[in-house]
């Protein structure tokens, strides 16, 4: 009992040293991710190319020029042209936009609102929880690229609905995650000891939940990031996303199928570009995982 | 004699009465409660103002369910907590929370008990905050004034728990209890993670600040010698309920109940007057499960003393001395 005593004394010694700055050892930790920053850096040039488009883009993503059109690479067109003659780069610059813009408002949305629910149910517990969470999982049940088919079918498909259609998609996994977390914090002593200083369940929530589940926000936004851009994609390459002639990967992907067998660089350029901001916003989201919460990192193992 | 007048003079502050906790065991797909465990089963007490009474008892016995229950942090299955003449377990949520600001709870694990997120001023502040109009600069006095009641400086204002070693820890959270000004700390084992040097330098904190600020502590501890060191009056606990109470000297020199001798035969004891007087009791197999209780004395399965009753009757208690009593058949 004494000899544990001690050695948990010696322990918080070592814990005091090692973490005296401990927001930037958890950016230390992130950093320490090779791939996580490589990931980071891919995002964070292809979030700048995103906004700002028009300066970066050599050709507007919609001129067409049927003379030079399904031209090969070349000084002119680096990534060549597409059927109507339009420049591939531009136009994948400017579906960067579109993914982005997508991805993070239904990101954005669908985290807040999960979140929200999720850590509220897991506080309040009880009936209130028990209909939430059934709510939820019945969404959760239907895939969500059948859930984007059957809405953007019946509604009528714009950006707006797409978003909404992706907003209400990844939410149940926000909410179930934030749930989660809000249990564990729940039990914490500090809450109990709120309690009894006279906390009400709000200032609860905002004080002392909100800070300890901020770091499984992030991870699953990042995730949900991946999520999110390949939806659109597909769904845009189903022609029920966002509506042709804007620049979007899935719309690119689309256009460039027919001609798979004979030009398939069309389809892949935008492809590989959907494949690598994808990769990169999971591997982001791993780093961030293991920088900020082992906890959810050993669940998930 | 003229003690025991003054004893009796002390008002009461808190009178528990027949407490009871039972967890609802549930059934993991459908929710169906299929059983309960009995943390605490019918357990009576008396706190007077002022003095520190101590709940003793094996991990598990449900100490800390009772300190839970005491400022409802739990809510109670059954019973009646009377603090100040009022009974706990009939107040709404608004009057609950005017009469629980005069009871606060210091913890066992100092990184659970503080949030790892907020600085220090932010913690202790955190009751100010929610309770009083004060303006920043009081606030930040009253903040000092606390961290220098319990032998921090000024310099940590700003720092995060992560920062302080397990006994700086439970400084700080000893300055939140204190923060408004509180008739009743319960402390739930404050010292049973800290080293052993640590352990006294917080006992004699909490003694002081008794002292100073005429505070009664209910102290919930595991460990015998440092129950005998702080406590004027004792309970022994075993699975949901309490087998012995009385007086610190009746209980640690006259103990009646078995389970009590056989928690004294398992700690060395300094005195060697009370040494060669001490009955050795070594105890065999484990505590039973509070889910399944052993009927009659549940303390049967494991005395060497029981009866045939013991077995059927859980035994009333016996008054000894004083207020000195036990709930035992055989004595
Ligand atoms: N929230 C809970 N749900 C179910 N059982 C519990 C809960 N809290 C405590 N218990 C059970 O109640 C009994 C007493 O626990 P506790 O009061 O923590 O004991 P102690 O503090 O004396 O170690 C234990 O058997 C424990 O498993
Ligand atoms: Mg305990």
């Amino acid at each position: 009992m004494m000899e544990r005593t001690i050695i948990k004394e010696v322990e918080d010694l070592n814990v005091i040293k090692k973490n005296s700055k401990r927001k930037s050892a958890e950016w230390a930790a992130f950093r320490g991710n090779k791939i996580g920053m490589i990931a980071l850096w891919v995002l964070i040039i292809v979030s700048i190319m995103a906004i700002a488009a028009p300066l970066v883009a050599p050709y507007d993503p919609n001129t067409q020029d049927v003379i030079n059109r399904m031209k090969s690479s070349s000084s002119e067109h680096w990534l060549g042209t597409d059927i109507y003659g339009r420049d591939v780069l531009s136009r994948i610059i400017y579906g960067a936009r579109t993914s982005m813009l997508v991805g993070v408002i239904s990101v954005a949305l669908s985290s807040v609102i999960g979140f929200a629910i999720g850590m509220i149910a897991g506080y309040k517990g009880g009936k209130l929880d028990d209909i939430l969470m059934r709510v939820l999982e019945s969404i959760q049940t239907i895939p969500l690229l059948l859930l984007g088919l059957m809405v953007l079918v019946a509604a009528g498909s714009n950006i707006y609905t797409l978003i909404l259609v992706i907003t209400v998609g990844l939410l149940p996994s926000c909410a179930r995650i934030a749930r989660g977390s809000t249990l564990d914090v729940k039990e914490k002593e500090f809450v109990k000891a709120a309690i009894s200083m006279g906390s009400g369940t709000i200032r609860i929530l905002i004080s002392h939940i909100l800070p300890n589940v901020l770091s499984s926000f992030l991870v699953i936004s990042a995730l949900h990031m991946t999520s999110a851009i390949m939806v659109e994609a597909s769904l845009s390459f189903l022609g029920l996303g966002i509506q042709p002639p804007t620049a979007t990967w899935g719309n690119m992907i689309m256009d460039g199928f027919p001609h798979v067998a004979t030009k398939p660089a069309l389809a892949i350029y935008p492809g590989l570009a959907l494949i690598i901001v994808s990769i990169s916003f999971n591997l982001v989201g791993d780093a961030l995982r293991d920088a900020l919460d082992p906890h959810i990192s050993k669940k998930r193992k | 004699m003229e003690q025991v007048i003054i004893e009796n003079e002390k008002e009461d502050l808190m009178v528990v009465q027949e407490l009871k906790k039972h967890f609802p065991i549930k059934n993991g797909v459908f929710g169906k409660t299929t059983g309960e465990v009995k943390a605490v089963d019918g357990v009576s007490f008396t706190v007077k103002k002022g003095e520190t009474f101590s709940i003793v008892g094996e991990s598990g016995c449900g100490k800390s369910t009772v300190g839970m229950s005491l400022l409802r942090l739990t809510e109670p299955t059954s019973g009646k907590i009377i603090f100040n003449e009022e009974n706990m377990l009939d107040k709404n949520r608004n009057e609950l929370r005017d009469l629980r600001k005069n009871i606060q709870i210091i913890f066992q694990d100092t990184y659970s008990s503080l949030n790892p997120k907020h600085t220090i001023k932010k913690i202790i502040s955190e009751p100010l905050v929610i309770n009083r109009k004060m303006t920043n600069e009081e606030m930040e006095t009253r903040v000092l004034e606390l961290l220098d009641l319990v032998g921090l400086g000024p310099h940590h204002l700003y720092r995060y728990p992560h920062e302080f070693s397990g006994g700086q820890r439970q400084r700080i959270g000893i300055a939140r209890a204190l923060a408004l000004n509180p008739q009743l700390i319960v402390c739930d084992e404050p010292v049973s993670a800290l080293d052993v040097s640590i352990q006294s330098q917080i006992l004699n904190l909490l003694e002081e600040l008794q002292k100073k600020f005429n505070l009664t502590y209910i102290f919930i501890s595991h460990d015998l010698s440092v129950v005998e060191h702080i406590s004027d009056r004792v309970a022994v606990m075993y699975l949901g309920r309490i087998v012995e109470m009385g007086s610190r000297e009746e209980v640690f020199q006259n103990p009646q109940h078995p389970y009590t001798k056989a928690l004294m035969s398992s700690v060395p004891i300094a005195d060697p007057k009370l040494k060669d007087k001490k009955q050795r009791i070594i105890l065999t197999g484990d505590v039973p499960s509070p889910k399944n209780p052993p009927k009659g004395c549940h303390f049967h399965t494991r005395c060497p003393f029981k009866t045939e009753k013991c077995a059927e009757i859980y035994p009333e208690y016996k008054e000894i001395k004083g207020d000195h009593k036990a709930a035992c058949h055989i004595i």
